[in-house]
């Protein structure tokens, strides 16, 4: 499978994604949501400020050695997106500078995939701060020279976010490809192999749920429950946590609500399911997200739509705390995903 | 008004039978809640009877919430039309056993 970018697909154009987001993709314009903008002013929370950068959100590049069927970046072994580390560089200034910024979190793509990941993690490491990695799990199978990332995470105190969309092989290899299950529970394997996830463990291993089809996720206390058992029993897996995250929809999703005709029944659910408590803890509002060309965003997802920070510093180089605590965040049809029931953020329910 | 019996949208507008009769509506909402909450067992596990349930009462309207609220909460394709067979099973068992009733009513009146 191709990403969208390669296929030339019509959703790679982000203004149409965005147009479809606003406008619906009726093109008598029959289909209008309610705004994102009227719910949070409802809620008394329009214009969306910044409550103070805990998180720097990296995007290390596009690049993945997965195609996922519900992928918001479209990543994939074709895309060419990779972060220099001149860029990293930049971001460890900012870090040097901001001593707010307590987390850095690192995405991608498969972030492991950037040759110049190991040496950014240790940068950061030296800087004292915590670091998260959204690993697939399947890349540490993928190639020889990634069999000892548990033992770099380990060194590197790091706390490994995976995703795992269902404990079951049918569920998982639907939404992430065929084998990806197989893989995840090796992987998952060698990670407790280090000590990773174990009970009482300083090395945290937390899975990632997210639902595959146009549903909302359920309860996630119930849902890790049931996560816990079932890997525990079935392959001997323990794990800390369970995030539950709602699909947002952007690109690959987007591409599969639309082909399935079910996007219009998902916006209306997520609207149906807006929640205010939620919206007042959305992620966007302690984090900053940064592209793998240094661009600054209020979240990942905004990146992808390429929504930039509304403010002077829209790049890592022009970085001012300042600056960036004054903005308002920018907001669209999209965000009823982050706000639907008990909300959703990189760190799962929010409220 | 629609020409027909049942209307998909109707699902969603079952709050309003509240519209009518408020305290008894309020009273049956908040058992339903509890009803399907956790308990000894899972909202997952009564899921599943509700879905099974829903095919023995054959309310198309239980049948859409519950095939979504089913598959939502991690049951399989696979999983969840056992869990009709099982109702179909009974359904089917449950005329069928009355064949004994049947039997002794013929064997009663007949020579």
């Amino acid at each position: 499978m191709k990403s969208l970018k390669a296929q030339q697909h019509i959703l790679s154009d982000v203004h149409r994604q965005l147009e479809i987001l606003e406008k619906g993709n009726n093109d008598k314009g029959a289909y209008l949501l309610v705004p994102f903008q009227q719910k949070l002013e409802e809620s008394g929370l329009f214009p969306l400020t910044p409550l103070g950068t805990e998180i720097l959100q990296v995007n290390v590049g596009k690049m993945c050695n997965q195609v996922c069927r519900h992928c918001h970046v479209d990543a994939g072994p074709d895309r060419k997106e990779i972060m220099t580390r001149q860029t990293m560089q930049e971001c460890l200034d900012v870090i040097d500078k901001d001593s707010s910024i307590r987390t850095v979190d690192l995405t991608g793509g498969a972030p492991e995939l950037n040759p110049d990941f190991r040496w950014f993690v240790e940068e950061i490491r030296k800087r004292g701060r915590h670091i998260i990695v959204r690993c697939n799990l399947t890349i540490i199978l993928s190639n020889k020279r990634f069999y000892d990332l548990p033992d770099f995470f380990k060194a590197n105190q790091i706390e490994v976010v995976s995703s795992l969309p269902f404990y079951t092989r049918d569920r998982t290899d639907r939404q992430r490809g065929d084998g990806v299950f197989e893989d995840s529970i090796k992987a998952l394997q060698m990670l407790n192999a280090v000590g990773y996830g174990l009970e009482g463990s300083e090395l945290k291993l937390n899975l990632v749920y997210n639902p595959a089809g146009a549903f909302l996720p359920p309860s996630q206390a119930a849902l890790e429950k049931e996560f816990k058992l079932a890997l525990k029993k079935d392959f001997g897996i323990s794990f800390h946590a369970l995030f539950a995250i709602t699909n947002l929809p952007i690109s690959r999703f987007l591409d599969y609500l639309l082909e399935s005709g079910n996007y219009e029944k998902y916006m209306e659910k997520l609207l149906a399911a807006y929640n205010p408590n939620a919206a007042a803890n959305v992620m966007c509002r302690n984090t900053i997200s940064v592209s793998w060309d240094g661009y600054i965003y209020d979240c990942d997802f905004n990146q992808m739509l390429d929504m930039k920070v509304d403010c002077m510093s829209k790049h890592i180089s022009s970085y001012d705390p300042h600056v960036l605590s004054k903005r308002s965040i920018v907001v669209n049809q999209h965000c009823f995903g982050c706000t639907a029931g008990a909300g959703s953020s990189c760190g799962g329910t929010v409220v | 008004m629609e020409n027909h019996y049942y209307n998909a949208k109707d699902l969603g507008k079952f709050g309003s039978i509240a519209d009518f009769q408020k305290p008894m509506a309020g009273k049956f909402f908040a058992w339903y809640g509890e009803v399907f909450g956790e308990g000894s067992l899972s909202a997952r596990e009564k899921s599943l009877i509700a879905l099974a349930v829903a095919h023995a009462v054959q309310c198309p309207y239980c049948i859409d919430a519950y095939s979504s609220d089913a598959f939502e909460k991690g049951w399989s394709e696979a999983q969840m039309m056992e869990a009709v067979h099982v109702s179909a099973a009974i359904k089917g068992g449950a005329a069928l056993v009355h064949g004994v009733q049947m039997m002794n009513k013929v064997k009663e009146v007949a020579m």
